[in-house]
């Protein structure tokens, strides 16, 4: 009998679990005892870390997108290019928004990401920008190109939220790119963080508070935004605090998708799983890597690319009747750039404080090379 | 004397790491009304300084911290006043 694996989401996790099934478990495919179907949304896969360099004019969104059909192994896999609309874990069975049969699954990895939620702030849609999608990145572009004089407030209104690197990284770009311009001292720049540091890892906020003295920009935590007064341009948050901007740039809250928490596989659309094998708690046959899982580290490429590699090794083991030993140690990796042209760089695991290096300008190029090869990334090959 | 209260809403977020705890208990607060009492349940212990801190801050009431080291978790409970 066949065993069918099907892969929800063609994000980095999707896409890197998809080639490495079809590679590790070739002999099986074309033997026909093993289908691996890739389920996304769109023809095209985006990769979200361009956006940050969008927003300085550095790259275009041509750029950032690459057809699915290019970045996995179609001789191996199957890709359909639906929605999914229901997930039904008692019957093993998927529902789709265009094809009335739906799929059927002996094994399922929900890989859909996360999804931004800038209704939950009143005004914040009206009041503020974002680079966490790509028509928000592209307008950021433009107001930061004529943005000449005045106040700009990067606020992190959403924790978790997607690359928790960017937020500071965007700070100090945009530090190094008025500077650059001969703009800098006529824009004041703040930082806003919900806790009562600049960054959720403590090392990393210690990093960050010390460049922020040193480039002059104002840090504001315990700042959790409430409303946001687009006309007036003000936003208030929940400890009293009021703040005028005339460029609001925030991080909206995040969610994960109804999909989960309609299947009752976790509250508030995070897949509740075991932090080492991925498996969810409330399902059988089902795992969830990247964005969509609810795991205690980053919603970060890197985690959901690590994670896909953990489920690949697992599922080949299952399908093949043997003990799954492979885990998930939350590895975690990240280019932080600390100016237009430095960056540094922290990897850590569970439970470790990243040691946060100094920032240099070879780093950055790795950074920038690493944005080039990410598409190798994708197929499954570094 | 520590003493525990009877929570109108628990919010559990044992096996969390920083923020996680302080950010869920502050989605929380942000839909409930004045006068409801929160228990936080959380496996960190910086969370059992932290949060009392931003309670604090938000202008609420921290009413208790309890420690079940048989467990290894702490008890937070809050009321809101706003």
């Amino acid at each position: 009998m066949t065993e069918r694996i099907v892969i929800v989401g063609g994000g980095t996790g999707g896409t890197v679990l998809t080639n490495r099934l079809t590679d590790e478990l070739a002999t099986e495919i074309e033997a026909g005892d093993v289908e691996v179907t890739l389920v996304n949304d769109t023809p095209e896969q985006t990769y979200k870390p361009a956006f940050l360099y969008v927003a300085f004019g550095k790259k275009t969104m041509h750029e950032a997108r690459r057809p699915l059909a290019d970045l996995v192994d179609l001789r191996h896999a199957t890709l359909v290019v639906d929605r999914v609309t229901g997930i039904d874990t008692e019957n093993k069975h998927l529902t789709l928004a265009k094809d009335d049969g739906g799929l059927d699954y002996d094994h399922l990895v929900l890989a859909m990401g996360a999804n931004l939620a800038p209704d939950e702030v009143p005004g914040l849609k009206e009041g503020g920008h974002h680079f966490y999608g790509p028509n928000g990145a592209e307008k950021l572009r433009d107001a930061l190109a004529g943005f000449t004089e005045g106040h700009i407030v990067l606020s992190v209104i959403g924790v978790p939220h997607m690359c928790p690197a960017a937020p500071v990284e965007f700070v100090l770009m945009a530090d190094a790119w008025f500077r650059e311009r001969g703009l800098r001292d006529q824009v004041e720049i703040t930082y806003t963080y919900p806790i009562m540091r600049a960054h959720g890892i403590k090392s990393i906020a210690e990093w960050a508070t010390e460049l922020f003295e040193e480039r002059d920009i104002n840090l504001e935590t315990f700042f959790n935004a409430e409303e946001v007064d687009p006309d007036a341009k003000v936003i208030t948050t929940m400890e009293g605090t009021e703040l005028d901007y005339d460029l609001l740039v925030a991080i909206p809250p995040h969610t994960g998708s109804d999909l989960v928490t309609d299947a009752g596989l976790g509250d508030d659309g995070w897949v509740e799983v075991d932090k080492n094998t991925l498996e969810a708690k409330n399902a059988d046959d089902v795992y969830a890597i990247g964005d969509v899982a609810e795991l205690p580290t980053s919603k970060a490429g890197s985690v959901a690319h690590y994670a896909a590699g953990t489920v690949a090794d697992r599922l080949a083991s299952r399908v093949r009747g043997l003990v799954p030993t492979e885990t998930f140690d939350g590895k975690t990796i990240c280019f932080i750039e600390s100016g237009m042209d430095e960056a540094t760089f922290v990897e850590f695991s569970y439970g470790d404080e990243p040691v946060v290096r100094e920032p240099s300008q070879l780093l950055h190029w790795s950074k920038l090379a690493y944005n080039e090869s990410y598409w190798l990334t994708a197929r499954g090959l570094i | 004397m520590s003493k525990s209260f009877q929570p109108d809403v628990t919010v559990d977020s044992r096996g969390a790491t920083c923020p996680g705890p302080l950010m869920d208990l502050i989605g929380k607060v942000k839909k409930l009304d004045a006068g409801t009492v929160i228990e936080l349940k959380t496996t960190d212990s910086s969370s059992s300084h932290d949060v009392p801190e931003w309670v604090a801050k938000a202008g609420h009431e921290t009413l208790d911290v309890v420690e079940h080291e048989d467990e290894g978790y702490w008890s937070v409970f809050i009321e809101t006043t706003k």
